[in-house]
C-alpha cells in the first residue's frame, strides 16, 4: 500500500499556504533559464501555468492538440467564476467559500487544498481585470456579481454567458506575450501520446505532430499535465469533440495514481438527445433555473400523447403538471444542486413521465416568469441562451417550454496530486480538471474556472520551484536516452497496429458503444450487479476493438481517424477503471449515486465511517487488475453533515 | 433528407485539389451540418475511402475552430451562426451543397477543408495583450470602468478568431479581427497604457503576413458569426493615425532636445 500523504504544512488551516510560501525553496534567475518545463494543454490551467512559468524565466514548452491555444474547451464555460471578494457586503469570506466547496463536494475533497483555493480566489479576479477581461460592471464602474448554483451569497463574477471565453482569452494573451518574448515555445496540433520517465522522474513526452504524423521527442526537467477532463468516455457529453484523457492516462500507466475516477458530474440542464447520429450535447446555463420551473405531466397518458406530438405542453392545465423538484424539495425547489436535479429528472423519465420524442426530457418552463416579469426582462437575462436553444431545437422557448435532460459535463476525478499538485511520479504535476483535488464528489457551479486559474497562475509557480531547486545541477535532458527510444518504439508500434488492423468497424462505432455502457451502468445511478456486468461488457468491447477496428489513412499525414482511435482505446481502458472505482465505493455521494445506499425516501446516503477516503488507483500492467490505495480524509475544520434540500 | 455534396478534397498543401461529388441520404432535419458530414465520413470509411478532414471542436459555436465556405458563404447561410451550429433544416431537401476551405494566401490549406490560421496567433503575439505579470496586482475595483465602455469592450472581445472576416473579404483583409482586439483593449483603462504601441505593432504584423487592406465592403461584418461591428475598424484606424502622429511628434521633440 502506497502511503498517500498530501504533505500540507502542519499549521492551522488558514496559515498553511502563507507558511508554505514562506518556506518554499526558490530558484535563482540564472538557473531558471537552464530549466525546461513541459506543459501539456492550454486551457485555463495550462495557459495560465505556461504564461506564469515563462514570466518567471523558465524555458517552457506548451503543447495543445488544437490549432491555437485559444480554442481549449475552457472557452465554453458559460456561467462565471467564484471569488471570495465580498464586494456585495453580503457576508462572504474565504472561510465561507471554502466551507461551501467542501460541503458541495459532499465531504470527499481535501481541506488543505480547498482552503488554499478559496484564499487565492480574490487574486484571480484582480489579475484577470488587469489583463483586460471585460467582466460585467455596474453603472458606477465597479464589478457586478450574481448568485450562482443556489449559494446564499453573490460571489460569482461573469462576462455575459461567455465567462470561460473571456478568461481563456486573458490567459491566451498572457501566454502569447511570453511566446513573443521567447520564454515559451508553442507546439500546436500535437497529441501527447506518452510521458517519459528517466530514473523514476518525469523527463519528457512523446508527441505526434497531427499535421505531418511525425513522432517527436521533447525533454524537460519537469512535466505538467493540464489536459482537462475525461467526460468524453460517455461519447455524448458537453465536452469538445477532441477532449481526451490520453496525456493523463499515459501518466497513469507510467505510475501516477488515478483518483476517484467514478466521480463525474451530470449537469441537469442540457438540450436533450435527438437521435442516433448526435455527436455532442449542448449545455444551457444553470442560471436558467433561477426563473424556469421544471415539470413533467402528472399523468402517463399525457406524457405519451406529448411524445407522439398529439398535444403540446401548453395544452396541459396547471393541475395536470408535476413540478417534481418543488414537490420533493420545498426548501430549494428548482435550485437544488446539480446532482440532485439530474437524478430527479432521470427518476421521472424512467418512471414513464418523460417527454420529447425519445421520452428522455423534462420541461423547463418560463411561462410564470414571463407573466410576472414580462418577456423583455426574461430576454435581457437569458436572450442569448433562448436564441441558442431555438437555433438547435427549432422551438421558441418564449412560447413553449424548453426541453432539458441531464448530460455529462465535468469530471471531478483525475490524477492524484499532493499539496504541491505533484502526482506520485516525481517531477510530474497535474493541474486543473485533470487532477482530482478540489471538488470532491460534486463540483459547485462557477468553481471550475476558479480552480484552473488558481492552479496555473498562483499555486504551481510556487510549488514547482521547490522541486526544480533540486534540479539546478541537472543538465538539459537528452532525448537520445534509451528511455526515449523505448517510448518512441511503443508509440510507433501501437500506431502501426491501429493503422494496420484489417477490421470492419469505424472508431465511432466503438466509442458510441462504450458511451452506452458507461451511461447505462456508470451514469447517474449505479448498482453492484450493473457495475459487475459493465466490467465484462467493457472487456468484450476492448477485445472487439483490438480485433475489429478499421482506421483509414496513413501514419505520416493528417489523420483524424487515427487520433480518435488512440483516444478511444484509452477511453475504453479508463471506462474499466471508472466502473471498478464505482463498484468499490458502496455509498452514495455527490455525483455517485449507489442504489444500495439510499434513505427510505430515496435520497443519497453517504457512509463516512467506511468511505471518507480518496480512492487512488495504481496501474499494475495490462491484463492485471489495478490496485486501490486510500488517502484518508480528515475533516478538522468542517464537520461532515448529510446534505438536505427538503 | 437527401443532399448532393460537392466537397473540396486536397491531400496536403502541395496537392492541387478539386471538388468531389458525394450523396448522403436519410439525413434528419435536426442533425447539425457536421453530423451530416460525420454520416458521410462513416460511409466513406465503410467504402475504404479516406474520410473528409474538417476542423471542428466544441460544436457549440464558441471555440472558433470550425470554418468552411458553404455555398460560397463563410459559416453558411444564417446570420450570426457558426458552421457547427448550423442544422440541415436550413437547407432544401435534395439541394446540392458546395463545401470548400477558406481561400486566403495567409491561411494555407493543410488538408481537404482544413486551413492553417496560425497567422492570427502571430498577430496577437505582436501586441494583443496588456503587459501585466501575475503577481502584485491592485484590487480589481481600484480601476472603475464606465459600464458603456466595458460593454463596448466586451462586444469587441466576443471575437472567436475563426477567420470568417478574412474569408469573406475580397481583399482577404484581417482588419475586423485585428481591430476587435485593438478596440477591446483600447476601450479599457487597463489597456490604454500601451494602446499606441499595440496598434502599431499589430497592424505592422498584419501587413507583413500578407493580409490585404480594407476597402469598406463590410462583408466581414455581414458574415462574422459573432456579429462584430465594423465600427471597430474605424476605431482602429483612428488609434493607428493618432499613434503615428504621436510617434512623429515624439521623434521631433527628442530631436529638438
Amino acid at each position: 500500500m502506497i502511503n498517500l500523504n498530501a504533505g500540507a504544512p502542519k499549521v492551522p488551516l488558514a496559515e498553511q499556504w502563507a507558511s508554505y510560501k514562506a518556506g518554499c525553496k526558490l530558484v535563482n534567475p540564472n538557473n531558471k533559464r537552464k530549466l525546461d518545463i513541459i506543459v501539456v494543454g492550454t486551457g485555463l490551467a495550462g495557459a495560465s501555468a505556461a504564461a506564469t512559468l515563462g514570466q518567471l524565466g523558465y524555458n517552457v514548452k506548451a503543447f495543445c492538440y488544437q490549432d491555437t491555444p485559444r480554442r481549449a474547451h475552457s472557452i465554453a464555460a458559460q456561467g462565471g467564476i467564484n471569488a471570495a471578494k465580498n464586494y456585495q457586503n453580503d457576508g462572504d469570506n474565504v472561510y465561507r467559500l471554502f466551507y461551501d466547496t467542501i460541503k458541495g463536494g459532499d465531504y470527499r475533497a481535501r481541506e488543505s487544498n480547498v482552503y488554499r483555493l478559496a484564499s487565492i480566489s480574490p487574486e484571480i479576479i484582480d489579475l484577470c481585470v488587469a489583463q483586460g477581461v471585460p467582466f460585467a460592471r455596474e453603472y458606477g464602474g465597479l464589478l457586478a456579481n450574481r448568485s450562482f448554483g443556489g449559494t446564499q451569497v453573490s460571489r460569482t463574477f461573469y462576462a455575459r454567458g461567455q465567462t470561460g471565453q473571456q478568461l481563456l482569452i486573458g490567459a491566451y494573451s498572457a501566454l502569447s506575450r511570453q511566446i513573443a518574448e521567447g520564454n515559451v515555445k508553442l507546439y500546436n496540433r500535437r497529441d501527447i501520446l506518452d510521458v517519459v520517465l528517466v530514473d523514476g522522474r518525469a523527463r519528457g513526452v512523446i508527441a505526434r505532430n497531427l499535421v505531418t504524423g511525425e513522432i517527436e521527442r521533447h525533454s524537460a526537467h519537469a512535466v505538467v499535465i493540464a489536459s482537462g477532463g475525461y467526460g468524453n468516455v460517455f461519447y455524448l457529453s458537453t465536452n469538445a469533440m477532441g477532449s481526451n484523457v490520453t496525456p493523463a492516462w499515459s501518466a497513469y500507466k507510467k505510475g501516477a495514481l488515478f483518483a476517484n475516477p467514478c466521480f463525474t458530474q451530470i449537469h441537469p440542464t442540457c438540450i436533450p438527445v435527438h437521435g442516433e447520429f448526435q455527436s455532442k450535447l449542448t449545455l444551457m446555463s444553470e442560471s436558467l433555473r433561477n426563473d424556469g420551473r421544471i415539470w413533467v405531466p402528472l399523468d402517463k397518458e399525457d406524457a405519451e400523447k406529448l411524445r407522439q406530438k398529439k398535444i403540446r405542453p401548453e395544452d396541459i392545465p396547471e393541475s395536470k403538471r408535476d413540478y417534481y423538484l418543488e414537490r420533493r424539495y420545498p426548501a430549494f425547489g428548482n435550485l437544488v444542486p446539480r446532482d440532485v436535479a439530474s437524478r430527479a429528472a432521470k427518476e421521472r423519465c424512467d418512471a414513464g413521465y418523460g417527454v420529447g420524442t425519445t421520452g428522455l426530457a423534462v420541461y423547463l418552463d418560463f411561462g410564470d416568469a414571463i407573466r410576472r416579469l414580462g418577456q423583455e426582462a426574461i430576454a435581457a437575462r437569458y436572450g442569448n441562451l433562448f436564441q441558442m436553444y431555438e437555433q438547435i431545437v427549432a422551438d421558441n422557448p418564449y412560447k413553449t417550454p424548453m426541453m432539458i435532460y441531464p448530460a455529462v459535463h465535468y469530471t471531478m476525478g483525475g490524477l492524484w496530486v499532493d499539496y504541491e499538485l505533484m502526482t506520485t511520479v516525481p517531477g510530474l504535476y497535474a493541474i486543473g480538471e485533470c487532477n482530482f483535488s478540489d471538488h470532491g464528489a460534486n463540483r459547485l457551479g462557477a468553481s471550475a474556472l476558479m480552480q484552473g486559474l488558481a492552479d496555473g497562475y498562483f499555486v504551481l509557480p510556487y510549488t514547482i520551484s521547490g522541486y526544480l531547486s533540486g534540479e539546478i545541477h541537472t543538465p538539459p535532458i537528452s532525448t537520445s536516452l534509451p528511455e526515449f527510444d523505448e517510448a518512441v518504439r511503443n508509440v510507433s508500434d501501437r500506431l502501426s497496429r491501429l493503422k494496420n488492423n484489417k477490421g470492419t468497424e469505424s472508431v465511432d462505432y466503438f466509442h458510441r458503444k462504450l458511451g452506452k455502457i458507461m451511461w447505462e451502468y456508470c451514469g447517474m445511478s449505479r448498482n453492484e450487479a450493473g457495475l459487475k456486468k459493465a466490467i465484462g461488457l467493457i472487456d468484450d468491447l476492448k477485445k472487439e476493438f483490438e480485433a475489429n477496428v478499421r482506421v483509414p489513412g496513413g501514419l505520416k499525414e493528417y489523420n483524424p481517424e487515427l487520433e480518435k482511435a488512440w483516444r478511444v482505446q484509452d477511453f475504453i481502458e479508463l471506462g474499466d477503471l471508472m466502473v471498478r472505482d464505482a463498484l468499490q465505493r458502496r455509498e452514495s455521494c455527490g455525483g455517485h449515486f449507489r442504489e444500495e445506499s439510499q434513505t427510505p425516501d430515496h435520497e443519497a446516503m453517504r457512509n463516512d465511517d467506511e468511505f471518507a477516503f480518496v480512492g487512488a488507483w495504481q496501474f499494475k500492467g495490462s491484463g492485471s487488475e489495478p490496485e486501490l490505495h486510500r488517502e484518508e480524509l480528515h475533516f478538522e475544520t468542517v464537520a461532515p453533515s448529510q446534505r438536505s434540500y427538503k | 433528407m437527401i443532399f448532393t455534396l460537392k466537397i473540396w478534397r486536397q491531400k496536403n498543401a502541395a496537392d492541387k485539389g478539386g471538388l468531389v461529388t458525394y450523396k448522403v441520404e436519410d439525413i434528419s432535419a435536426d442533425s447539425s451540418f457536421f453530423e451530416m458530414l460525420d454520416i458521410l465520413n462513416q460511409q466513406l470509411i465503410a467504402q475504404g475511402v479516406d474520410p473528409v478532414a474538417f476542423d471542428h471542436d466544441c460544436r457549440e459555436g464558441i471555440c472558433g475552430t470550425c470554418s468552411l465556405y458553404i455555398n460560397g458563404r463563410p459559416h453558411g447561410p444564417l446570420k450570426g451562426v457558426t458552421t457547427c451550429q448550423l442544422h440541415m433544416r436550413s437547407f432544401r431537401n435534395g439541394e446540392t451543397i458546395f463545401v470548400e476551405p477558406w481561400r486566403c494566401g495567409a491561411f494555407p490549406v493543410i488538408k481537404d477543408l482544413i486551413v492553417d490560421r496560425s497567422a492570427f496567433d502571430k498577430i496577437i503575439q505582436s501586441g494583443g495583450y496588456v503587459s501585466v505579470n501575475s503577481g502584485g496586482i491592485p484590487d480589481a475595483n481600484t480601476i472603475p470602468v464606465p459600464k458603456p465602455d466595458s460593454d463596448a469592450a466586451f462586444d469587441a472581445a466576443a471575437c472567436i478568431g475563426c477567420g470568417a472576416c478574412v474569408a469573406s473579404c475580397p481583399n482577404a483583409s484581417a482588419m475586423l479581427f485585428v481591430s476587435s482586439k485593438v478596440s477591446h483593449l483600447a476601450l479599457l483603462p487597463q489597456g490604454r497604457v500601451e494602446a499606441e504601441r499595440r496598434v502599431q505593432k499589430m497592424v505592422s504584423t498584419m501587413d507583413s503576413l500578407g493580409f490585404g487592406n480594407c476597402s469598406n465592403t463590410y462583408a466581414c461584418e455581414a458574415e462574422c458569426p459573432k456579429e462584430i461591428s465594423v465600427v471597430n475598424i474605424a476605431r482602429m484606424n483612428r488609434e493607428y493615425l493618432a499613434a503615428k502622429i504621436f510617434a512623429e511628434k515624439e521623434k521631433q521633440i527628442s530631436f529638438s532636445l
